[in-house]
């Protein structure tokens, strides 16, 4: 919220504004006070689980959206990369971390040339980006199938009475075992989660102390104001606060699932890369391409090369989430794995506050802890309203495409409502960038 | 030489004919049973038709294809859903449904056409969004409804079956039987295609009227249509209305075609193929008429109807026809999409 905004806040725009987060929080509030049985133990397990599965994947969204792109439904096809790069590993009979390690790098190699690809198509389709980047998936995915249902063991010669290889000695199995790429991850190191939360407390707290009193207003940097660092205090006060008796082995959350460190590390180094690249020249290109195309071409900016990197970028990372997502599954089900990370994973940025121009790290980790919570309460509140956890799972999918649907067409439709106010609904809207580009 | 050279010169039709024309070659030649293949095309034509006709109001009113088909698809699946509680049989369920649902999809098309006007620049997109959106909230509808006819319910606790027999309520196949005839083997499922040709005339004939050419122009040039004193958001109202009746309308012409009415998750993605199809007759997203429709729908469902069997044959068992409609159908949206000119940025 820029500082123009914060002085004319008011209830309503608040709302209007945040209508998206504001159903969330309200939904996984009302499921808590109706659904008895839902322990916090269960609840936070299962949350913490999809967060360190889902979190890297849904950061590969922004940098498309910070480049102008909208939302890149078509990091199906960094998923797809991933799991091509799985199969292979798998087909050698690599495991553990090196096989994960190998996986890695094979899938970066094939997400940079499909994204690349993708880069192109969507420079071909501008302006509609996001139905093309959706399209594009379902496409993918049909190649995918081909791929390693016909032309594995079709074309493509295959050992014969390969365990991954069907019967006839054409295509892949349904589903491919990791062997101990299971987990690979996720058990380097664990540890207990009420001892995170009282780490991880004490160290943010300490962190924005330093920020609010001891860091010199320079470079750009401005200070938060007071009732924010009291708000952010407290939050860290809470946390600890609930994790002291649970170390001390009364209360709750001793049952929570382990933090795998790793993950959490690897989790961490894209939020540090995300925030990083920003503030190089590349990330200067993203940010003037997804102001304005025409004025970042009249500055010398290759615009479409811009696009490509930038959704190179998303394609190469979601592949890399992907990985994550699949070693902790542990099984890759091979023709369905990568079906709906494009749709869960731009609800849950959008959950998180972003919209088709602005997304944060902040708003993605934020979206994927909200989301899932709703992701996990749904069939819950089903199983207590009406006697039927299958009505819950309706609901949730409803809530997946409702909420993309409302805040795309809630972003369209206020952008439309200033372009009638105004004559160019640009002219206004970024003001204060297109004069920073013209000094 | 250069690929999108060839495509622009021939045009989409002639290369998906092409392909269609070396598959039946192939068919033959593999002592498929051609004539079957025929039948088994024709029906589908008559049972996908009236979906992809759905396609030409929405695209000529400037809100490009209508990839939200699926709202008016589950509208109308309640509105025949409906008629079936009340044990109407026969005639009477296809007449009485589709007049329900022509009434239910016209409030609703009213309602989805006033939001396509809020969101403009952005149709595609978010009128995709609105057709998931609908098939999931109708998923609950169907679990949650008050529905206790027993010949669609679960034998064990509430809600509608996943697909719902048409035999049961004596409407299998009514209408394509009807004036049925056999020639050289084909079946010609009549009442089906009569149906399907009456409503592309009606529409050609409702397109040089005046509330048509109306809509015509606001889709061409939206200024000019308005600085003619034309109201372009009336026009692409009125269209997407049309647009969801038919789509509701069409549902239980396929429903009653297939002999089964799928609800939950069927209609999800029943759009793509229906745009798919338009585009392949020769619509641009911008452009379409009936004789794209006509042209587009035989094309696409006999090449799809003879593929599997083409397919199953030379790749001993691997089931490629799936992937197939899948690489044709979204490469021939985004080869669309490719062409759309200017955007919102």
């Amino acid at each position: 919220m820029s500082k123009a905004d914060a002085k004319k806040f008011s209830i309503g725009k608040f709302l209007t504004d945040n209508i998206v987060t504001v159903i969330f929080v309200a939904f996984v509030i009302v499921g808590f006070i109706l659904t008895q049985n839902v322990s916090i133990d269960f609840f936070l397990t299962e949350l913490s689980n999809r967060f360190y599965r889902n979190a890297f994947l849904v950061m590969a969204l922004i940098i498309p959206v910070i480049a102008g792109l909208g939302m890149n439904f078509g990091i199906t096809v960094g998923a797809i990369s991933g799991q091509l790069a799985i199969v292979l590993v798998r087909y050698h009979a690599l495991e553990g971390l090196g096989g994960m390690g190998l996986a890695a790098i094979i899938a970066m190699v094939f997400a940079s040339f499909f994204g690349w690809l993708v880069g192109m198509l969507y420079n071909h389709t501008k302006g509609q980006e996001m139905i093309a980047s959706l399209i594009v998936g379902y496409f993918a995915n049909g190649v995918y199938q081909f791929i390693l249902l016909y032309l594995v063991g079709g074309v493509i010669p295959v050992s014969e009475n390969h365990p991954m290889i069907m019967t006839n000695n054409i295509g892949v199995r349904m589903t491919v075992d990791l062997g101990t790429m299971k987990d690979s991850l996720d058990n380097i190191l664990q540890v207990p989660f009420n001892w995170t939360l009282l780490v991880g407390g004490i160290l943010v707290l300490l962190w924005i102390a330093y920020r609010q009193f001891m860091k010199p207003e320079k470079n750009g940097y401005v200070r938060p104001t007071m009732v924010k660092f009291a708000l952010s205090a407290v939050g860290c006060l809470v946390i600890v606060g609930l994790a002291i008796p649970s170390v001390l082995g009364y209360g709750k959350l001793g049952d929570v699932r382990d933090v795998p460190v790793a993950v959490m590390i690897l989790i961490a180094l894209m939020v540090i890369f995300t925030k990083w690249i920003m503030t190089t020249k590349m990330g200067q290109n993203f940010r003037a391409c997804g102001q304005d195309q025409y004025i970042a071409e009249s500055n010398g900016i290759n615009v479409n090369k811009v696009r490509i990197i930038a959704t190179m970028f998303s394609t190469v990372l979601a592949s890399l989430g992907q990985l994550i997502y699949i070693q902790n599954i542990g099984t890759l089900n091979v023709y369905g794995a990568h079906n709906q990370i494009g749709f869960f994973s731009v609800a849950a940025i959008l959950v998180g506050g972003a919209s088709v121009s602005k997304a944060t790290v902040g708003q993605a980790l934020f979206g994927t802890l909200l989301f899932n919570a709703m992701f996990i309460m749904s069939p819950e509140l089903g199983q207590a309203l009406f006697g039927q956890a299958i009505l819950g799972e309706y609901f949730r999918t409803f809530m997946v495409y409702g909420v993309i649907g409302l805040a795309l067409g809630l972003y369209v439709w206020k952008n439309n409502k200033a372009a009638r106010i105004t004559i160019e609904p640009d002219e206004v809207l970024d003001m204060p960038v297109k004069e920073a580009l013209k000094k | 030489m250069n690929i999108k050279l060839i495509l622009k010169k021939a045009g989409i039709p002639i290369i998906i004919g092409a392909f269609l024309v070396i598959v039946l070659i192939t068919a033959g030649a593999l002592g498929i049973s051609v004539q079957s293949l025929l039948s088994d095309s024709l029906r589908r034509v008559g049972m996908n038709g009236l979906l992809v006709l759905a396609m030409v109001p929405a695209i000529k009113s400037g809100t490009g294809p209508n990839f939200a088909l699926p709202v008016g698809i589950v509208v109308g699946l309640f509105a025949l859903v409906c008629c079936m509680e009340w044990d109407l049989m026969g005639v009477n369920l296809l007449l009485v449904s589709c007049l329900l649902a022509a009434l239910f999809c016209g409030i609703v098309g009213w309602a989805y056409g006033k939001m396509l006007n809020a969101v403009k620049g952005a149709e595609m997109t978010i009128a995709t969004y609105a057709g998931f959106s609908a098939t999931a909230l109708f998923g609950i509808v169907w679990l949650a409804a008050p529905f206790y006819n027993k010949k669609m319910g679960w034998m064990l606790g509430n809600g509608l079956r996943e697909t719902i027999q048409m035999d049961a309520f004596d409407a299998a196949q009514l209408l394509s039987n009807f004036l049925g005839f056999e020639v050289a083997g084909i079946e010609i499922p009549t009442g089906m295609l009569l149906f399907f040709l009456l409503c592309c005339g009606l529409m050609s004939l409702f397109f040089k009227t005046k509330a048509g050419i109306a809509i015509y122009a606001g889709g061409i040039n939206p200024r000019f249509a308005e600085a003619a004193g034309l109201n372009v958001n009336r026009t692409r109202v009125l269209a997407n209305v049309i647009s969801t009746i038919l789509a509701g309308v069409g549902i239980i012409i396929y429903a009653q075609g297939y002999g089964y009415a799928q609800l939950y998750t069927n209609p999800l993605t029943m759009a793509f193929p229906a745009v798919a199809a338009v585009l392949i007759g020769g619509a641009t997203a911008s452009k379409a008429n009936c004789v794209n429709v006509v042209i587009g729908v035989c094309l696409f469902q006999t090449l799809l109807t003879s593929a599997t069997p083409v397919m199953n044959n030379l790749f001993a068992g691997t089931d490629l026809s799936e992937m197939m409609r899948m690489i044709i159908q979204n490469g021939v949206i985004l080869y669309a999409l490719t062409q759309v000119k200017g955007g919102s940025r």
